[in-house]
């Protein structure tokens, strides 16, 4: 079982929902992060201050999978986030120590199945 | 003051023109509720920037071409440059033409703005602004002269009290044109584009209404009954709109909605505004009633088709104003309006001058605003891009941003250096 965060653009969240839908993985968490990374920054003006965003509003997805599931959820981010400018975001892969489905008590592989598949 | 004018008059117009012009401020906030939050400034700023693209534009020439003598289509250049727009009254009214200047800009202001409902989340801010500005050029003040400055359906009798010709048809079907070509959003249809905050659409549809008082009370152009008359109306056929509207929600989805009450409030004031100073309260809130069925199936069968009329104008307004001017052919009351009866009372000519008006007045707005942007889209390119649309046009047109939250914004100026890592986490 491993753990799947992937940090995406804002704009490109429901093409990557799809594309997670389209592959079969629907157990997911999102949250709205802010942070940096190789791409430019925006420049705003407001009255006479002129400020530099250094900070991107990104869209966090963590998703646990087992492994079978590793490779398609990847593929699944990169295809529904993937611009091909900087600031696409990145995904990093965690190995899971433990899983628990808090109603059933399933734990591992079991607890991170969809119900009904 | 010359003579001819009346203070009473001239006081209420003065207060009624700044309420038509909170209205499109009004607008401005229930557009900026009903589109995603990353396009909350840039629909706001289409509605401001009709107050300044606009009002320059009518003082130009738009004032003159509405209101100038001119045929029986259009005005003339009598009045351009505000020439002899002075304390004397204009026409047959009771206030300086100083005054009917103003009231009548804040139409021309606010019926531009309705059109940016239809190209809001896609459109160019620079090229928006210059369609409006030719816009109040083109169509509006056209079709004013028809209705207002002398133009040919007044003379025919076309009864349009506050503007269900240039202001309501004009701005609806200017909208569907405009929604075609500049085509819809990238989004449209692929995903849910919801309301970002439904507060704004309340207290925006409020403001409307509030000001709609000072709109419909003051076509008049004074406090005579007419007036009077529209005033009440326009408290009993919009309420009666939102009742209505509750019931059609209920029926249709068991469920009572705000976004739904927000456009009941606008479709009411529109229905009403054609007729407000010719028809009885009682058949004004029969109005209300009648107004709310066709813009609500226009509503429901809209977004079912491939035309992305954002914020449905042509719904809310082109086809409540329809209907407002159709139903005085049939309601109008000569004791209640001193002019004319409608068919219901025993008078069949207004049906007919009421239809002229129906028919004409869609065609003009479509066809006019259909040619403007296509004549532009040969110069200018309408829409921002894929990338633009994405990531939303506060950021991509106007570098703010309507929910910022100061963090990890690094001053640049004034005084701001990037090496004594200063953080501001507030700019004002």
């Amino acid at each position: 079982v491993k753990l799947v965060i992937g940090i995406v653009r804002p704009e490109k969240a429901n093409d990557v929902l799809e594309a997670l839908y389209k592959c079969e993985v629907s157990g997911l968490s999102i949250s709205r992060v802010q942070g940096h990374g190789g791409e430019l920054d925006r420049v705003q003006t407001y009255r006479g201050t002129t400020v530099k965003m250094e900070l991107s509003d990104k869209v966090r997805f963590d998703i646990a999978v087992s492994d079978d599931f590793v490779d398609p959820t990847i593929n699944a981010l990169c295809e529904g986030a993937r611009t091909g400018d900087v600031g696409d975001g990145k995904i990093f892969v965690l190995p899971l120590e433990r899983a628990v489905r808090i109603r059933t008590g399933e734990t591992d592989q079991a607890a991170v199945t969809p119900v009904g598949s | 003051m010359p003579p001819g004018i009346d203070t009473g008059d001239t006081a209420w117009m003065l207060t009624a023109t700044a309420l038509v012009l909170l209205m499109t401020v009004g607008l401005g906030l229930f557009y900026a509720g009903l589109v995603r939050a990353k396009n909350t400034l840039n629909t706001f700023m289409m509605s401001i920037g009709a107050l300044g693209v606009v009002t320059v534009s009518w003082a130009l020439i738009g004032y003159s071409l509405a209101f100038g003598d001119g045929s029986g289509f259009i005005g003339n250049f009598d009045h351009v440059f505000l020439k002899d727009v002075g304390f004397a009254p204009y026409g047959e009214t009771t206030i300086p033409q100083v005054v009917f200047f103003c009231f009548q800009a804040s139409f021309c202001i606010i019926t531009a703005a309705l059109v940016s409902g239809a190209v809001v989340e896609r459109m160019r801010f620079l090229p928006y602004l210059g369609f409006i500005a030719l816009w109040s050029i083109f169509v509006y003040p056209v079709m004013a002269h028809w209705v207002f400055g002398g133009g040919f359906l007044a003379d025919g009798g076309t009864l349009d009290f506050a503007g269900g010709v240039p202001v309501e048809m004009g701005s609806g079907f200017s909208a569907l044109a405009a929604a075609i070509v500049v085509g819809r959003r990238l989004d449209y249809g692929r995903q849910a584009l919801l309301p970002h905050n439904t507060v704004f659409v309340l207290l925006g549809a409020g403001l409307l209404w509030f000001g709609w008082f000072g709109f419909n009370g003051g076509s008049g152009i004074g406090t005579g009954q007419n007036s009077v008359l529209a005033f009440i109306n326009t408290l009993l056929c919009p309420a009666c709109t939102l009742v209505t509207w509750f019931v059609l929600d209920l029926i249709r989805g068991r469920q009572v909605t705000a976004v739904g009450a927000a456009t009941a409030i606008i479709v009411g004031c529109v229905g009403i505004t054609p007729a407000g100073g010719y028809v009885s309260p009682g058949w004004a809130m029969a109005l209300g009633v009648i107004a709310a069925l066709p813009s609500y199936s226009v509503i429901v069968w809209r977004p079912r088709t491939r035309v992305d009329e954002t914020l449905d104008v042509l719904a809310a307004h082109g086809i409540a104003g329809f209907t407002g001017i159709l139903f005085i052919g049939f309601f109008a009351q000569a004791d209640w309006n001193g002019i004319s009866d409608g068919l219901v009372y025993g008078e069949s000519a207004l049906l007919g001058d009421q239809a002229l008006a129906a028919l004409v007045a869609p065609l003009y707005a479509f066809a006019a605003t259909f040619i403007l942007l296509r004549l532009m889209a040969f110069g200018f390119r309408l829409r921002v891009t894929e990338r633009e649309e994405a990531i939303g046009l506060d950021v991509m047109q106007h570098g703010e941003e309507a929910y910022v939250t100061g963090e990890g914004a690094i001053l640049v100026e004034p005084d701001g250096e990037r090496d004594r890592g200063m953080f501001v986490t507030n700019p004002v």
